[in-house]
């Protein structure tokens, strides 16, 4: 596959290399050592992942974490354009700098259509597995081609002003991703289980509306507690879920399944877990409140969840 | 009663929940929280670290979707993209931030259900384009704005997204999500078609526009009396 997830994670391992290196010779940035080791981990990951034995990546991943915790990771100097230099060329450039940004999703669009049957000299284009994810490596390449024509600049430039990004992202970047990871961890552990045991014995769950309460505000707690509904839903929907609602108030499985994991994503949109979602923007908008999103969303989260609850009981046959 | 499973690996939890409260870097809590489960259930060394390690591979495709845009995004920025939507904007002086969020709340939510989660994104799309265009519209009616309600309204940006997105992608029949819900059910015993699944979702989708949309509209209505609150409190 020409541009198979395996392809693209080596060229976000270039990037990430390319960060580290021009961190680890910045002589003005405060922490060089500490950032550059960061971003180098970081790029490894990506660039030989797959080829190094698990305990190492999970080494690093950990000396990432203790990195991050002794606050090593902090942004370096960047010189930025003046407020007259910026207004002069957003003058001069005008609409047209609003393509570049746009080709990303609609190319990925395109591509994503097209692209699934086009194979080149008996390779296909686009990896079979994930090929929306595949279609947007596609788009940025074509992205960053056309922002090079529009701007005059290098790819260089690119890749300083990607450091310059990541740098105002910090380690919050990598957050979602080690989220993800203690998910899988937490199910290897059997951490599903054991919630699912206490809910069936601790809660007076043979009423229907508490059995319905318990699924739907489970979803959410869990999701708020690991950041991510995927994680929560096979614990809820096993513990919970299957036993008890479809096994004792039949419900309708696709139902149940569909409102429990919104649910979740209520969740989602109350947790500071939920890192790229909450915590990651607030920092690229530059909130001074880190949960300022979190604040915005939570009565709409929490007028769709109540929802939610009322949605599932009526949806239940009746007795 | 005895629990015939282990309860220990709930400790996990209780670390996270500990960490977040007494505000320790949150990548500390996570990773000591992974660590802590393993022991729980009597992961040796090595086993941990692998568990780890091979769960970090495993989701590289959250963060390489936010990774490659960056350099596009960054060129485009230093040349002064986001000045020139604010300036953009400021030409439809009778579109509200209200009004504007409403519109891309809809586009976002209609593109996540039909599959096109690319349309949009933190990076990609609100903090170059939406939250200036947001703070842009309320400029041209109300001033110059205080500190306080240019954060409110990017705050509000970054949700109208997250908002579109979650309760769109749900209903696509090809999302993650809805691959996630019949694998599961399947393997318990239950079949369903992954169309009933994303059919079921849009209840709750058009209660979540709903729900938002109104709060965007209230926000218009709003505005110029915390505007006039902010600039009191300033003083």
């Amino acid at each position: 596959m020409i541009f198979s997830l395996a392809n693209l994670y080596i060229v976000a391992g270039l990037v990430l290399a390319a960060v580290a290196v021009m961190t680890a010779i910045d002589r003005q940035h405060p922490r060089r050592v500490g950032s550059a080791l960061f971003w180098g981990f970081y790029a490894i990951v990506f660039l030989a992942g797959d080829h190094l034995p698990p305990t190492w990546i999970g080494g690093g991943v950990i000396a990432m974490a203790v990195l991050a915790g002794l606050r090593q990771v902090i942004p370096g100097p960047h010189a930025l354009p003046t407020a007259a230099e910026y207004a002069d060329c957003a003058r001069r450039l005008g609409n047209k700098l609003f393509l570049p940004a746009l080709a990303i999703p609609v190319v990925a669009v395109v591509v994503t259509l097209v692209g699934k049957q086009v194979s080149i000299g008996g390779l296909p284009f686009l990896d079979k597995g994930n090929p929306t994810l595949a279609a947007i490596g596609v788009a940025s390449i074509v992205a960053l081609a056309l922002a090079c024509t529009l701007t005059r600049e290098t790819p260089v430039q690119g890749l300083r002003e990607a450091r310059r990004l990541l740098d105002t992202i910090g380690w919050a970047f990598v957050l979602p991703q080690l989220l993800g990871t203690l998910g899988l961890v937490f199910s290897d552990a059997g951490v599903g289980k054991a919630v699912a045991w206490v809910a069936t014995h601790y809660i007076a769950i043979d009423i229907r509306f508490v059995a319905v309460a318990v699924y739907v505000l489970g979803m959410a707690l869990f999701t708020i507690i690991m950041g991510n509904g995927f994680a929560a839903f096979p614990v809820m929907t096993g513990g919970v879920g299957v036993p008890v609602l479809v096994g004792v108030f039949h419900a309708n499985p696709a139902s149940m399944a569909a409102i429990g994991m919104f649910s979740g994503y209520c969740g989602t949109l109350l947790t500071p877990m939920a890192a790229n979602f909450n915590i990651v923007p607030a920092a690229l908008l530059e909130l001074p409140d880190k949960n300022g999103v979190i604040r915005a969303q939570w009565p709409t989260a929490l007028t769709v969840l109540t929802a939610n609850v009322f949605l599932l009981y009526f949806l239940l046959p009746s007795p | 009663m005895a629990p015939d499973i282990s309860l220990w690996p709930l400790i996990g939890v209780a670390v996270i929940i500990a960490g977040f409260v007494l505000r320790f870097n949150p990548m500390l809590v996570v990773i000591g929280a992974a660590i802590v489960t393993a022991c729980a259930a009597g992961f040796g060394v090595a086993q941990t670290l692998t568990a780890i390690g091979t769960g970090f591979l495993k989701t590289r495709n959250l963060t390489l979707a936010l990774i490659l845009p960056l350099a596009t995004i960054g060129l485009l920025e230093r040349h002064g993209l986001r000045q020139h939507a604010q300036a953009w904007i400021q030409r439809f002086a009778r579109a509200t931030t209200g009004q504007l969020l409403i519109v891309y709340l809809a586009v976002r939510e209609l593109a996540a259900a039909v599959g096109l989660t690319g349309l949009g994104g933190h990076v990609q799309m609100v903090r170059p384009l939406i939250a200036p265009m947001a703070e842009g519209a309320a400029e041209a009616r109300h001033g110059p704005l205080p500190e306080r309600i240019r954060h409110k309204l990017r705050a509000m940006a970054a949700a109208t997204d997250n908002v579109g997105l979650f309760f769109g992608e749900d209903i696509f029949v090809a999302f993650g999500a809805v691959v996630l819900i019949t694998t599961f059910l399947h393997e318990a015993g239950i079949t369903v078609e992954p169309l009933h699944v994303a059919l079921w979702g849009i209840p709750t989708a058009i209660v979540a526009f709903v729900v938002h949309a109104l709060r965007l509209w209230r926000l218009d209505r709003t505005l110029a009396r915390e505007i006039a609150a902010a600039r009191e409190d300033a003083q």
